[in-house]
């Protein structure tokens, strides 16, 4: 059976190209803080990484960018080292309503501690509230963080319209880019961003690796102090191969972004047009404004761990964000946050797609999706 | 050294009923009928009962949930058909999970509820004997 894999957005395969250019990295030693001739390579290595970064986001200069080991740890530096850093300024943290858990616990944990920190409300689209936004946010506000684009419904936001008003009265925008990098073009300089994290893997990279973009003049402090790696903002001995990686993986998805997402937005197209055909289906995010490779949907009267279990005997690899596949077993705040009723989160799909994925698998997933639906609706005493 | 094995989320007996489930319907006119979840958590089943002389002849079940709320529903209708009410009665949702192999332990409270449709039903048969 062909395997089809739809869920880019939880794991994606390493580029064989990737997997290649970063083999001789793997058996060096080699601590680019050390003085010797091949501590020094190493170090090359991660400058030469930095600068594929700062290339595919069009940041000011190579002293912008710092490597981390994940989005979570880019989000948590971002969030974390700019409100301990600027306290005398205020003690307001803000983000969507449909930002990233890694961006929501650490300003809940903040708040905690003392600071005051508010939801911007969205749009059933996903789309940030501007003036909900634009109440909120005081000369308090340190940080305001708007995903560029959500991993669950696929909704890109207004970035550069939402950094004009969070730079009338804040202070800093943070956005997560993870799901958006790569996949659409991104300019810090020009949308006005000041913190951006990206996510090695989600560009094709290996594991193990993230970055964060820091606005020049930006002020944030360590959260984890070691060794001073890092502009002193990520100690840790760099993950060399990891990074090299990361680099590559930026520079490729540059060069090919128009051509690959151009061939993915059809394949998009095509399966919302076909899946929204089944009875009480319902797409979900932005008709228009939602990343190339992303699809996303809800059926009435039945449940997403059992579709993606159905699904799964077809060979189709999808996710959902009902409660029962979560560890929380609360439905997605992604889904309430857009104005589904529990009920009608529970029954979500997402699919996600990526270079494996041609025009020819179309059919057999909108068929698997097609059954699927069916059976769990005969069970359903909903119906 | 020990062997990591690679564990499924799911026993192949939850996987086989959640794939095959068996006695899915609706009986008319049903000597007992129980009702159990809500659709807002993400479980909610219904169960069906034909009875003759206490003993359970037919049963059958709807269900809207996860692979868990399917399989336990399937399993319980095994368990109970053939059985005296009284004894089916006794089922329990341990019994259920212990003959799928065993359920994920998050699983175990939200999506184990078929014990409890089960048992609905019989009070519900029990209930319209006595009137």
């Amino acid at each position: 059976m062909e395997r089809i894999y739809l869920d880019h957005a939880a794991s994606m395969p390493v580029d064989p190209r990737i997997i290649n250019f970063i083999k001789p990295y793997l058996s060096k030693a080699g601590n680019p803080s050390s003085l010797y001739d091949f501590g020094q390579d190493a170090k090359m290595t991660i400058e030469g990484a930095r600068k594929k970064i700062v290339d595919l986001i069009n940041a000011e200069n190579d002293k912008t960018v710092i490597f981390t080991a994940s989005a979570t740890e880019s989000n948590n530096i971002a969030i974390r080292g700019t409100s301990l850093r600027n306290i005398k300024d205020g003690k307001e943290v803000l983000c969507s309503a449909i930002d990233h858990i890694s961006v929501i616990n650490p300003m809940k944990d903040l708040q905690k501690n003392g600071w005051i920190y508010n939801i911007i409300p969205v749009d059933n689209y996903g789309v940030v509230d501007l003036s909900k936004l634009e109440k909120l946010l005081s000369k308090n506000t340190i940080v305001t963080s708007v995903m560029y684009a959500n991993n669950e419904i696929g909704t890109i936001e207004p970035i550069k319209k939402i950094s004009e008003i969070v730079h009338e009265k804040g202070k800093y925008l943070h956005v997560d880019a993870t799901a958006a990098a790569g996949r659409i073009p991104i300019d810090v300089q020009k949308e006005g961003i000041d913190l951006l994290t990206l996510s090695s893997n989600d560009l094709y990279g290996p594991r193990g690796a993230g970055a964060l973009y820091i606005k020049p003049g930006v002020k944030l402090q360590s959260i984890m102090p070691g060794g001073g790696q890092e502009r002193g903002l990520r100690s840790g001995t760099e993950n060399v191969y990891a990074i090299a990686g990361m680099g590559e993986a930026a520079k490729i998805m540059k060069n090919e972004m128009k051509t690959e997402s151009d061939r993915l937005t059809k394949i998009r197209d095509k399966l919302i047009s076909e899946i929204t055909k089944i009875d009480k289906s319902y797409l979900t995010g932005h008709p228009t404004q939602r990343l190339p490779h992303h699809a996303s949907f809800r059926f009435s009267h039945i449940e997403g761990e059992s579709i993606l279990l159905n699904m799964d005997m077809y060979g189709i690899q999808i996710a959902t964000g009902s409660a029962c596949s979560s560890k929380t077993l609360e439905p997605s705040h992604v889904l309430i946050a857009v104005g589904l009723k529990h009920e009608e989160a529970h029954g979500s799909m997402v699919m996600t797609l990526g270079r494996s994925n041609n025009m020819e698998q179309v059919p057999k997933i909108v068929k698997a999706v097609d059954e699927t639906v069916k059976r769990l609706r005969e069970l359903s005493p909903l119906t | 050294m020990m062997e990591v094995k690679k564990m499924p989320v799911y026993s192949k007996k939850v996987m086989d009923h959640f794939t095959n489930p068996r006695n899915v319907g609706v009986i008319e006119n049903p000597d007992g009928y129980g009702k159990v979840g809500n659709p807002v958590c993400g479980d909610l089943m219904e169960m069906y009962i034909r009875v003759e002389n206490d003993v359970i002849k037919d049963i059958k079940f709807k269900t809207f949930g996860c692979g868990s709320a399917i399989a336990t529903s399937s399993m319980v209708t095994e368990l109970a058909k053939g059985k005296n009410v009284d004894e089916a009665m006794k089922i329990t949702r341990n019994d259920v999970a212990n003959e799928l192999d065993g359920l994920p332990p998050q699983k175990m409270h939200c999506s184990n509820l078929a014990a409890d449709a089960l048992q609905a039903a019989i009070k519900d048969y029990k209930n319209k004997k006595k009137k």
